[in-house]
């Protein structure tokens, strides 16, 4: 917090959480007064060194931090094959898939646990849709010994079995959503009905960096270990700062914890990955391509909305991209240029997961893999001696039937 | 004299009776609620995510969406009424993005061209005031605000800064239609506010019955019955109105005269 400039890229949100003209607290006024506790609570706790002490030592000895950078030598060699002469970009990865649960989300979860106990919160919620949060969620409350109920739409419960039997194995109660469209939206609206009539005992630990204030702050603060990490990392094994970033996009937690640690480098360039699903004119999740500044589940941000501000379903093959939403301050960076958001497809995000296995013996989540599609067409544009530095934020082995399924094998 | 004015008499409480705009005959079921006895409607705005409704008006939500039920529809509703019903009260209520998708002045417009009084948006706390709020007090409409068994002393003046109309106490910290508030509490919170505000204070949230009804009336200065109403509108469809005038007399009998005798 010390080192920010007057015209810098992180200093926001301002004190009413506002990311510009995004962000806020739109919720019902019986959370309101939570939500200030919250923002009360955050704000000491982030002066605590006792609180950043067990963050950090829980980072390190039960998820495993720090994650490695790798640098993945035969996919950079395979894209180079396509690329002209002097092109094709490094390609280096920050190994977040190796976390203890298998994704990035666990490290906004042992920081939210906190924050809960630290409020004598003693019952935690949340919502889920591929199941990673819930699984993550879940993890954090075995640990620390506090009921958990994860709400998750009918549809996913469905297609993600192994994650809700996962989250049951972990003492979790899974409720299906059927409201809606029995999804991701689905399952967060169901879990601010749970908290509004529950404020008094239960903490609402939200996935992903949106919602409201102080939420999408310290979802990236939490996150933020991960570009912390690899700006260190990447300095001491090559000297220098990568030329671009790139991270998937749903919420935009893993993205935001990568690129905010680096949004003051003015060289270092970041890509921000929508999934475009059947493609941008058809049924997508690129809300900052297709959507149009709104307000939904707490915070204004960029929507997948109809003429009259109604919410559209979502599509993604990736569950976790699968929401009509997007984080504030991913709209933020949009309007204020600093960041590039670009969009790939369902079937190039399954091509780019088929060549990480190939190449790097990497099984990487649905999620990174529209990270990776966007950085097969990006590296041959740039030139040898750049880096590339992106987030595989997730591993695949919960996607291995979606992708059997997608591409014609039964299993 | 504004109509809440005459809506909410010093001598007696008022019947506040809401219903989701698209759910079945909107026009017949307003004019049941009306004929029944109503003293002020709440016309809710559908919307794809009501997060701080329960089953019954989600339900409600989906089944008027379903028709096709556009904002231009709603607003055209709205003004329909007001030509039949020139003295009722009317609010608009509902969520913040079908409310400020288009502006916020253009909707301060169209209600003002279609004669609503107050607009109740649900997820737009009172810090988020200046999306909505200025441009409906430069129209004459009032943001009426809702107070909750949250919403402490120290909290209240932020809530009543820049309302008017009525303050919305929801008696229960919950979601629409569920458990109702003991009413020793409704009356601890009501005076509580009291103090703090001249506005008067209406009271919702779980309240089906004229029995309910009656001891809040005692009370506070109205009573908000929602989701009783939207029972009927999906278990009846269009022979609706019917149940909806005999709900509504029996109500606005038990509100209307709780403070006799």
């Amino acid at each position: 917090m010390t080192e920010q400039k007057p015209n810098s890229f992180r200093n926001q949100p301002d004190e009413r959480g506002h990311f510009g003209q995004f962000g806020g607290r739109y919720v019902a006024e019986t959370l309101m007064p939570l939500i200030l506790d919250l923002e009360q609570e955050y704000t000491a706790a982030k002066k605590d060194p006792a609180f950043d002490a067990q963050f950090q030592d829980l980072l390190e000895h039960y998820v495993g931090r720090p994650s490695p950078l790798y640098h993945a030598e035969r996919l950079t060699e395979e894209l180079r094959k396509d690329a002209p002469e002097g092109k094709g970009a490094e390609i280096w990865f920050k190994r977040d898939e190796l976390n203890h649960t298998g994704a990035h989300k666990i490290n906004n979860c042992i920081g939210q646990i906190l924050l809960a106990i630290r409020m004598g919160k003693t019952r935690i919620i949340a919502e889920t849709g591929a199941g990673q949060h819930g699984v993550a969620t879940a993890t954090v409350c075995a640990r620390f010994g506090l009921p958990c109920v994860v709400y998750m739409g009918k549809t996913d419960v469905e297609r993600q079995a192994p994650n809700v039997f996962r989250m049951k194995l972990l003492g979790a109660e899974i409720v299906p959503v059927t409201s809606g469209a029995a999804t991701l939206k689905d399952a967060m609206n169901e879990a601010l009905r749970d908290w509004v009539a529950n404020v008094h005992d239960t903490f609402y630990i939200i996935g992903t960096a949106a919602g409201p204030h102080p939420y999408p702050e310290l979802v990236r603060d939490f996150q933020s270990v991960i570009g912390k990490e690899a700006r260190e990392q990447m300095q001491k094994r090559t000297g220098r700062l990568p030329d671009l970033l790139v991270a998937a996009i749903g919420g935009g937690s893993n993205a935001i914890g990568l690129f905010h640690p680096f949004l003051d480098d003015p060289d270092v360039n970041m890509l921000g990955v929508e999934a475009a699903g059947h493609g941008l004119d058809k049924k997508h999740a690129a809300s900052l391509a297709g959507g149009f500044p709104g307000i939904l589940h707490g915070n204004k941000t960029y929507l997948l909305q109809d003429e009259d501000g109604q919410i559209a379903e979502a599509h993604s093959i990736s569950a976790g991209l699968d929401y009509p939403g997007i984080g504030p301050e991913h709209a933020w960076l949009k309007e204020t240029g600093r960041v590039e958001y670009t969009s790939v497809t369902d079937d190039e995000a399954l091509s780019a997961f088929q060549l990480l296995c190939r190449t790097e013996g990497i099984i990487p989540a649905l999620e990174p893999s529209h990270a990776i599609a966007a950085i097969v067409k990006r590296a041959k544009e740039m030139d040898r001696d750049q880096i590339i530095l992106a987030n595989l934020c997730g591993r695949g082995d919960k996607d291995i039937f979606t992708v059997a399924d997608a591409l014609g094998v039964e299993m | 004299m504004t109509r809440f004015q005459s809506a909410f008499k010093p001598d007696r409480a008022a019947l506040v009776c809401f219903i989701t705009a698209g759910d079945g005959d909107t026009a017949a079921n307003l004019d049941a609620l009306v004929e029944g006895g109503a003293d002020v409607i709440e016309l809710g705005m559908p919307f794809t995510d009501p997060m701080a409704d329960g089953p019954a008006i989600q339900k409600a939500n989906l089944r008027s969406l379903a028709k096709g039920t556009k904002t231009a529809d709603v607003l055209a509703m709205a003004k329909a009424f007001r030509e039949r019903h020139p003295d009722i009260p009317l609010v608009l209520m509902g969520y913040a993005n079908p409310m400020v998708r288009r502006g916020p002045e253009w909707f301060a417009d169209r209600l003002e061209e279609v004669g609503a009084d107050g607009v109740i948006c649900v997820d737009l706390a009172p810090e988020e005031d200046p999306d909505l709020g200025p441009a409906l007090r430069a129209k004459g409409i009032s943001p009426i605000r809702l107070a909750t068994p949250t919403t402490d002393d120290k909290r209240l003046p932020k809530v009543l800064e820049g309302s008017s109309g009525f303050l919305y106490y929801v008696s229960v910290a919950g979601i629409t239609g569920k458990q109702q508030a003991a009413i020793d509490s409704i009356e601890a919170n009501v005076t509580r506010i009291k103090k703090q505000t001249d506005l008067p204070i209406a009271v919702g949230f779980g309240v089906r019955t004229p029995q309910q009804a009656e001891a809040i009336a005692k009370v506070a200065d109205g009573v908000v019955v929602g989701s009783a109403f939207i029972d009927i509108v999906g278990e009846h469809g269009e022979n609706a109105p019917q149940h909806l005038r005999e709900l509504t007399a029996s109500l606005a009998k038990a509100v209307h005269n709780a403070r006799k005798g």
